[in-house]
């Protein structure tokens, strides 16, 4: 079974500084990773390869520098990497990235055969908007299967798929028909570590680079800002409260006597709170 | 190769083609489930009454579902939240959600009755559904708005936090039609009911077979654990970051959340580590709290947990960092090693509510 997995190289969010006085962000040196959500889908289309053969190929769409991303995935075990990557591609919103990334899932279709399977993850730890995922399976007619916990059963001969997906308030159990799309939740999976032989033959690996082109893309206007419904007019930092915290007084303190300080300044902020805890606490 | 020019910024200019410009009112798509609406549902109510107050448009609300008689007595909810009138849509296949029955209703309708703005709930489902629609519409979808505005030239100005949530931006879609949006649960408030507000129907046929929908619903298994789901509608709200220095510490604060019959959580860090499981993080990729009381111990704050426990009545935050953000936006704060002051607040809790409640 040919398997394509969607990833995207993001900054690790966890090391984004916004500058002091300028309020504008500070991303020179941030290290970028594969976004955390990603891996999950990666290890289960690795998963589904080693028990029913066939190939992954991992997808792509960024800057040139997003090829580290692909090597990242190769070295976990993934078979091919293709990189996306085209100036006109710059400034897209989630519909355009769908465009691109649906054409690109295309022509892989057509190069190494169609794709049963497309994993993404479940949303982007930089856009978080969960919206490409769906915006891919739309446009190639593929069935939706977001938010999925574990893949129950994959029978290729019926081409039938059953999963287990969060849903609201409790987890929805669902069979459809391959080819289908699936986004993984987090910790659905452990995520492998590659083996030396996957690693070694990452760093060497040829990359398929495409550019929009290449890719299949004829027109334009689909693409990057052109593309794009969604325009961003404005980007700022928040609004800084005015007022900041009252401390409670701590020197020279046991924490018993600044509990209690802290619980008396409590109820003389908001008054209210003593009854409302004095309910809760007695379970009402 | 690509040789032709780049495209200029021209879609910054609001020129809407012309079969846009009959799109008129603002809708919410509203979840309906397991006999319930949603409570994102009716804040999102809320939030469009003001939008179309100011646009001068009526308000609709969107009801999908199995059995038509829950559906007309939700819609009486959904008039009460704030609603002009409710398109509805029942019959058996749209009983349990499933994406591809959804997407294609939600579709229909907004190709046949056109409205200008379209807000959903951005749960699981809404997610689910709005990237589907809003592809299929090939129109802008703006994710986790914690602002939703009309500018002067009458376009929806949608805030979210962007770049991992340390900065925020205002999106609009000037040239497309609808404008959609989604809201997480508890960012906007719940607007007051209004017992009596009645309001319209309009029945609306699915027009679809079940043979012809692929996907089917094997079963639907309930989760046990309620708290958890619970965690953004508490009254009291307890969490830990990376001051508590280990996953074993998470027992102070759930101590403290349990002495005060509150829930407990934690902030993006310890998802990431390992330490406890997502469903419990709080903060702009997690849950979004508006309790009475919330207890920060050991959180610093950056902007993304800020925009997920804003709309707290009181929080009070426990940092030995007296420069961390959180005191920036906390009401009362402790300089003081979380690890060391939540078992004293613990106690001290204890004594006071056990004491009161005997004596009451």
């Amino acid at each position: 079974m040919h398997i394509v997995v969607c990833i995207k190289q993001v900054p690790d969010s966890a090391q984004i500084r916004v500058h002091p006085v300028t309020n504008t962000i500070m991303r020179q040196g941030v290290p970028t990773i594969i976004n955390p959500y990603d891996l999950f889908a990666l290890e289960e289309a690795l998963r589904w390869r080693d028990r029913l053969g066939g190939e992954v190929t991992v997808l792509t769409m960024g800057p040139p520098m997003a090829e580290d991303s692909l090597r990242k995935a190769l070295g976990i075990g993934a078979d091919r990497g293709v990189l996306l990557t085209d100036r006109f591609f710059a400034g897209s919103d989630t519909l355009a990235t769908s465009f691109a990334l649906a054409q690109a899932v295309r022509k892989i279709g057509e190069t190494w055969g169609t794709p049963q399977l497309v994993f993404t993850g479940k949303q982007t730890i930089d856009g978080d908007t969960a919206q490409v995922g769906p915006g891919i399976a739309r446009r190639l007619g593929l069935n939706q299967l977001t938010y999925v916990a574990a893949i129950q059963d994959l029978d290729e001969k019926a081409g039938t798929i059953t999963v287990s997906r969060r849903a609201e308030g409790g987890v929805q159990e669902l069979r459809t028909q391959l080819p289908a799309l699936i986004t993984m939740l987090e910790a659905s999976n452990e995520v492998r570590r590659g083996s030396i032989a996957d690693v070694l033959r990452a760093a060497r690996a040829e990359l398929i680079t495409w550019n929009a082109q290449a890719a299949g893309i004829t027109d334009m206007g689909n693409c990057g800002l052109r593309g794009s419904p969604t325009v961003v007019k404005r980007v700022f930092a928040p609004k800084a409260k005015a007022v900041k915290a009252v401390q409670v007084d701590v020197k020279d303190k046991d924490h018993d006597t600044i509990a209690e300080d802290l619980i008396l300044k409590l109820y003389a902020t908001q008054p209210a709170l003593e009854d409302e805890l004095l309910r809760m606490a007695a379970g009402y | 190769m690509s040789t032709a020019p780049l495209p200029s910024r021209a879609g910054m200019k609001k020129e809407l083609p012309e079969r846009f410009k009959a799109y008129k009112h603002v809708w919410v798509f509203v979840e309906y489930e397991h006999g319930q609406v949603h409570p994102v549902s009716l804040e999102l109510l809320g939030e469009g009454r003001k939008l179309a107050d100011q646009l001068g448009v009526e308000l609709a609300g969107v009801l999908l579902g199995g059995d038509k008689a829950a559906l007309q007595a939700a819609a009486v909810d959904v008039w009460e939240h704030g609603a002009d009138l409710v398109y509805l849509c029942a019959d058996p296949i749209l009983e349990h959600y499933r994406n591809e029955p959804y997407t294609r209703v939600m579709t229909d309708l907004v190709n046949t009755y056109q409205p200008e703005i379209v807000l959903l709930g951005a749960t699981v489902l809404g997610r689910d559904l709005a990237g589907s629609v809003a592809t299929t519409l090939l129109t802008g979808l703006t994710a986790d708005c914690t602002e939703l505005a009309i500018d002067d030239e009458r376009s929806l100005a949608a805030t979210r936090p962007t770049f991992g949530g340390s900065l925020l931006c205002t999106i609009h879609t000037l040239n497309f039609r609808p404008q959609m949006a989604t809201v997480r649960p508890r960012v906007m408030a719940m607007p007051p009911r209004q017992p009596g507000r009645g309001g319209r129907v309009v029945d609306h046929p699915a027009g679809l077979h079940e043979h012809d929908i692929i996907t089917k619903v094997l079963r639907f298994v309930q989760d046990r654990d309620s708290n958890k789901a619970q965690l953004a509608y508490a009254d009291i709200v307890v969490a830990g970051g990376l001051g508590l220095r280990s996953p074993e510490n998470l027992q102070h604060v759930r101590a403290l959340a349990a002495v005060l019959g509150g829930v407990w959580g934690g902030s993006r860090p310890l998802v990431q580590k390992g330490w406890m499981e997502a469903d419990r993080q709080i903060g702009q990729t997690g849950k979004t709290i508006r309790p009475k009381l919330y207890i920060a111990a050991g959180i610093s704050g950056a902007i993304q947990h800020r925009v997920g426990v804003e709309g707290a009545d009181t929080i009070v935050a426990i940092n030995t960092d007296r420069n961390a953000p959180i005191f920036d936006f906390a009401h009362l704060g402790v300089v003081a090693d979380a690890i060391e002051m939540l078992p004293a607040l613990t106690e001290a809790f204890r004594k006071r509510l056990s004491v009161n409640r005997l004596a009451g």
